[in-house]
């Protein structure tokens, strides 16, 4: 019965009655599948005789749905544009229902008004520039935060979780160690090569070690540990922190009486600063059996003068820079990515946003504190 | 009740950026009572539980508790004022790192300075009274949704706060573990003597579990109604009101009322 109901197919008559009345007759299923197809001739055929007056009959329709009601609608629509009438008539008790469930009845209802309202230019930068001041705004709170939570966590070394803490450095860095080494060694032994390329043309092979211990030591190796952490690691304690937040765990701990910060970002700032420089001083030295690799291979240099060479090439400050970038690197990726976890509201889309986040702003920071570190030290 | 109120909301106002969630809501919770706060969904219950125990901020008004207006006291006294109260929150909020032992056992651990025997008979104590005996090192990802409140119920009851707020303790479980979620509720209040106030839709913990309930309305951003539930579901005339007991009654929350 059903079936047959399915079959039969949505048609249409139009006629003119003696009294200029247009009637147009709608038969079978007005559903998803058929309406679609009879539309446009409808239209076309109401178009063609541009009556004032349309009576519409609607006694064979077996079924409509709301893409019939459509139809039906834009019938009005257009008689009302010629200052018409829609009548309808001998609508089935099931068509009726459908209509009032609609509000078919109050006009104006089948007007879209789903699209976003959208806002002019000006009132778009100035809450914009809004968001951009609250932004900052707790931006410097957090970082008051984290501080205050770092000086309790000196004078109460025990309100710590030293096992999250270690649990942490596991994850930051030691789980990093095959992808930062690997990454390393490609990097020197890439940068070897171009550079023997080059230097080969002097007689000067020799200093390809020079320029890869340099490098690494003091600028390629902290940046390079550092973006790499950012992310895995920022993205990962944005999102951590972000999923805890919309599950109201960070709500939990509050009302526990716990600091979220002395909680969730001081294991993490402090995990990184401890693990970062150690991977950094892997990274460099990777690049170094890299550069040393093509040392030895590609211009007949012994594995004992390319490290002699590196040794003397390096000095105590090249080490100290490297250094202390890469704890500055670590503070800032660690501190950026509980940030970005903190400030999630909402929902799933809000964390992918601020894991995202976490990674970018974490990588413009680092090259541009690396600039600033630059700056000082050549005019410092 | 003539004696003095363990919780005193007064004039609440709070907004989310533009919105005028509640607007002048006052309200008392007397020591040892089961309070209900009712109401459709949106209408702000959870809005005025975050108030209530200081997650949001207000706008205007005062929330006193246990003498403390946390609104304006320090931040030491409002900790101290934390230490008396627990929350359940609607999604449980267990720490998914950690086991359902670890998790009843933080704020004990972060509190009682006891050493690990102590804390782990404790926390056996606590799962035992809830019915998670056995659970203890299971993740929060290894249980269901009913065990989940449970397991959230006993760490909010952790350190025995003398006054707990409960989230819709029985939103998305089933008809029989919400009863026996709220008999669990009941019990816990009978034997520790502990002042609940509760946000909920649900008839069935209304009826079953509450002392004395509140109605929020959206349209009047406040309280329209209080008083005994059931009093409130056979005497008021606020159509409002009567809606809303009417309604819920054909919903499948009323088996739970016809079972026991």
């Amino acid at each position: 019965m059903v079936e047959s109901e399915h079959d039969v197919p949505a048609r249409f008559d139009v006629s003119m009655d003696p009294d200029g009345e247009c009637r147009l007759r709608l038969t079978g299923r007005l559903d998803v599948v058929n309406v679609s197809g009879i539309q446009q001739e409808i239209m076309a055929a109401i178009d063609r005789h541009r009556p004032r007056r349309l009576l519409l009959d609607l006694c064979d329709v077996t079924y409509l749905d709301d893409f019939g009601a459509l139809l039906i609608s834009q019938l009005r629509d257009s008689v009302l544009l010629r200052s018409g009438t829609l009548r309808l008539a001998n609508v089935p008790e099931h068509v009726q229902q459908m209509l009032s469930l609609i509000h078919f009845d109050e006009g104006d209802v089948c007007r879209p008004t789903f699209e976003k309202p959208t806002s002019d230019a000006v009132s778009r930068l100035g809450e914009a520039t809004l968001q951009l001041v609250f932004n900052a705004r707790y931006l410097v709170s957090f970082l008051g935060s984290v501080i205050l939570s770092f000086g309790y966590a000196v004078v109460h070394p025990r309100a710590l979780r030293w096992n999250d803490t270690v649990s942490l450095m596991e994850k930051t860095g030691v789980d990093a160690v095959p992808i930062v080494a690997l990454t390393s060694f490609l990097l020197g032994l890439v940068m070897a090569f171009m550079a023997a390329l080059q230097l080969r043309q002097f007689g000067a092979n020799i200093y390809v070690a020079s320029l890869v211990a340099i490098a690494m030591v003091s600028e390629l190796g902290p940046i390079m540990t550092a973006i790499i952490v950012a992310g895995r690691s920022g993205s990962a304690f944005a999102a951590e922190i972000g999923t805890m937040r919309i599950s109201e765990e960070i709500d939990a701990l509050y009302i526990m009486g716990f600091r979220p910060a002395l909680f969730l970002a001081v294991p993490r700032i402090l995990a990184s600063i401890v693990v970062v420089p150690l991977l950094t001083l892997f990274s460099s030295i990777f690049a170094i059996a890299g550069g040393l690799l093509v040392g030895v291979l590609m211009l007949d240099l012994t594995a004992a003068a390319y490290l002699n060479q590196t040794v003397d090439s390096l000095t105590l400050s090249d080490f100290l820079w490297g250094f202390s970038k890469s704890i500055v690197f670590a503070a800032v990726i660690s501190w950026i990515g509980c940030l970005r976890g903190f400030q999630v509201r909402g929902g799933a889309a809000s964390v992918g946003n601020a894991a995202t986040s976490a990674v970018v702003s974490g990588i413009f920071l680092i090259i541009f504190l690396d600039a600033m570190f630059a700056f000082i030290r050549n005019y410092g | 009740m003539a004696e003095e109120p363990i919780i005193s909301v007064r004039n609440l106002t709070a907004r989310y950026g533009e919105d005028v969630i509640l607007e002048g809501v006052s309200l008392d919770v007397y020591g040892g009572e089961i309070l209900a706060i009712l109401g459709s969904s949106g209408c702000g219950k959870s809005t005025l539980l975050r108030h209530m125990v200081g997650l949001d901020r207000v706008s205007a008004g005062s929330v006193v508790i246990d003498g403390v207006d946390i609104t304006t006291c320090r931040s030491q006294e409002y900790h101290r004022t934390l230490r008396k109260i627990g929350v359940l929150f609607q999604g449980s909020a267990l720490f998914g790192s950690m086991t359902i032992g670890e998790n009843v056992a933080l704020p004990i651990s972060e509190y009682a300075k006891l050493d690990k025997g102590p804390i782990g008979a404790l926390v056996k104590m606590k799962l035992c009274a809830v019915g998670l005996d056995g659970y203890e090192n299971h993740l929060p990802s290894e249980i269901s949704g009913g065990m989940k409140k449970r397991a959230g119920l006993a760490r909010s009851l952790a350190l025995n706060p003398s006054i707990l707020f409960l989230d819709e303790p029985t939103s998305g479980l089933d008809p029989i573990i919400s009863a026996e979620i709220d008999g669990l509720i009941r019990r816990i209040n009978q034997s520790l003597g502990t002042t609940m106030v509760i946000v909920t839709h649900d008839l069935g913990t209304i009826m079953h579990v509450a002392d004395r309930s509140i109605m929020l309305d959206k349209s009047r951003k406040g309280i329209i109604a209080e008083g005994d539930p059931h009093e409130l579901k056979r005497l008021s005339s606020n159509p409002i009101v009567r809606n809303f007991f009417l309604r819920q009654a054909r919903e499948p929350t009323a088996e739970s009322e016809s079972r026991s």
